[in-house]
């Protein structure tokens, strides 16, 4: 190394906040492109891979990194920290996957609130037994001096609630081919979007990909479950009355789910001008009930057991309501 | 002096606000509360619309369209009332009180009608109180 082209390379970090671990799963798994990555940058962080600490961040000039993949939503003070960090070293920060994106399934806390997850954890769960009802604290005072943890906050955030963001790469996780492409892209130099926008996927819905047979008029009598149906396997999971979110959904993952005959959960986003993609499907999904009697709508839009945590799987923090109140 | 809510109410251009105009040139009274928006068919409210206004501070929101079977586009109040009654159970599962929404049809002779409802409509919000998804936002950001 090193005696070859200089070709200069370019400094990626890769982060998690609160995350699955699926995301770094994902960037591992560019299998022998690792090697075109590793030509082209120098891995400066990346916990889950490397052992470098946040000191040895904190001590980078600001704008050190050229590309920083931030995965997992913002849900703590440590991922806060983290985020507006690797923000001032960063000269691209990119959203990468779901949770960063649009909160994720971590963000499905937000139908819930800090005290009464704590309780649930830490008292009423059937396995604890917490007397004294201890909780956990910020600091904690032991003879070898103070320990910290970080605070635990009441609202799952989306990485662009918390610091501005330069590109966002969706997915849960992100295709990793879309991820060579993008990563390409930037060290060659060629020319990026503008700041803001969606890498690494189309513009057009799941709907524009799939294979499936459609037809123009769809009408549904009952909703059902995946487990409820045989699905036949060609027709589209809409017309067999499985809720499927690709007409919500930004295409770009090679419609994998419903390759797989599964109906797409919508982790890909919304496409382009739609703010709220739940609003958008159940929007789609309403029109589509065979019914014009309110009794009749009302019984089948009852059959919807769980509405918001259908259509916002993936985006309830990023959504127009963001969380539940009380 | 009583709480006064703010309601959003969007109002179809064929029935609704012909109903509603009715009730102005006739000099009716009505509750100031409400504050319309006309579009061309309810079937164009879209769930979005209806999420915003909550956002934005609204207490309450009245969807009004043409009678059953009396749609100018034939079928947009249907398309209306399925997305309503999905639009309910959202927001309550959101922790909302479902009749902060409502829909009703009012034709463009329902003058009368109209001014009626937007008073039992707003006398309906304030009992309700203060709808708490704009003061949540505030603490998130």
């Amino acid at each position: 190394m090193g005696n070859e082209e200089k070709k200069p390379k370019i400094n990626l970090a890769i982060y998690w906040g609160a995350a699955c671990g699926g995301c770094c799963v994902s960037v591992l798994d560019v299998h022998e492109s690792l090697f075109d990555v590793v030509a082209a940058a120098d891995l400066v962080f990346w916990p889950i891979a490397l052992d470098i600490k946040y000191k040895d961040v904190e001590a980078m000039p600001d704008g050190f990194i050229d590309v920083t993949l931030f995965n997992g939503a913002v849900r703590n003070s440590e991922n806060e920290y983290m985020a507006k960090l690797l923000r001032k070293k960063t000269k691209i920060l990119v959203a990468y996957g779901s949770c960063s994106h649009m909160g994720g399934i971590p963000g499905l806390a937000n139908f819930s609130d800090k005290e009464s997850l704590l309780q649930r954890v830490f008292d009423d769960t059937e396995s604890t037994e917490n007397p004294k009802k201890i909780r956990p604290q910020t600091e904690y005072e032991v003879k070898e001096g103070v320990l910290d943890l970080p605070e635990f906050y009441n609202d799952v955030k989306t990485l662009d609630q918390v610091v501005n963001v330069d590109y966002y790469l969706p997915g849960c996780p992100p295709q990793t081919e879309r991820l060579v492409e993008v990563f390409m892209a930037i060290v060659t130099g060629a020319e990026l979007p503008p700041p803001g926008s969606v890498v690494g996927a189309l513009v057009k819905s799941q709907c524009d990909e799939c294979e499936r047979k459609k037809s123009d008029n769809k009408k549904i009598n009952k909703f059902y479950r995946p487990w409820e149906i045989e699905d036949d396997g060609e027709t589209c999971f809409l017309e067999q009355g499985v809720i499927c979110l690709g007409p919500a959904t930004r295409g770009g993952c090679g419609v994998r789910c419903i390759k797989g005959n599964a109906p797409c959960r919508g982790c890909y986003g919304p496409p382009p001008d739609v703010i709220d993609p739940g609003a958008k499907m159940m929007s789609a999904i309403a029109t589509m009930i065979d019914s014009d009697d309110p009794e009749e709508i009302a019984a089948i839009v009852e059959q919807i057991d769980d509405p918001a945590g259908l259509f916002y799987r993936f985006s309830l923090p990023s959504s127009i309501l963001r969380r539940t109140i009380k | 002096m009583s709480f006064q809510p703010t309601i959003v109410s969007f109002l179809c251009n064929w029935c609704s606000y012909t109903g509603a105009d009715l009730a102005g040139t006739s000099r009716m009274k009505y509750a100031s509360n409400i504050r319309i928006i006309r579009v061309m068919c309810s079937g164009r409210i879209e769930p979005t619309f209806v999420l915003k206004a909550f956002r934005e501070g609204a207490d309450g929101v009245l969807i009004c369209g043409c009678h059953p079977g009396d749609c100018h586009y034939h079928e947009g109040n249907y398309k209306c009332l399925r997305r309503f009654h999905l639009l309910q159970k959202y927001i309550k599962q959101m922790g909302m009180d479902e009749d902060r929404l409502q829909l009703k049809w009012i034709s463009a002779s329902e003058g009368k009608q109209f001014a009626e409802l937007a008073d039992s409509f707003t006398e309906e919000i304030r009992n309700l109180g203060p709808c708490k998804v704009k003061e949540v936002m505030e603490t998130l950001t």
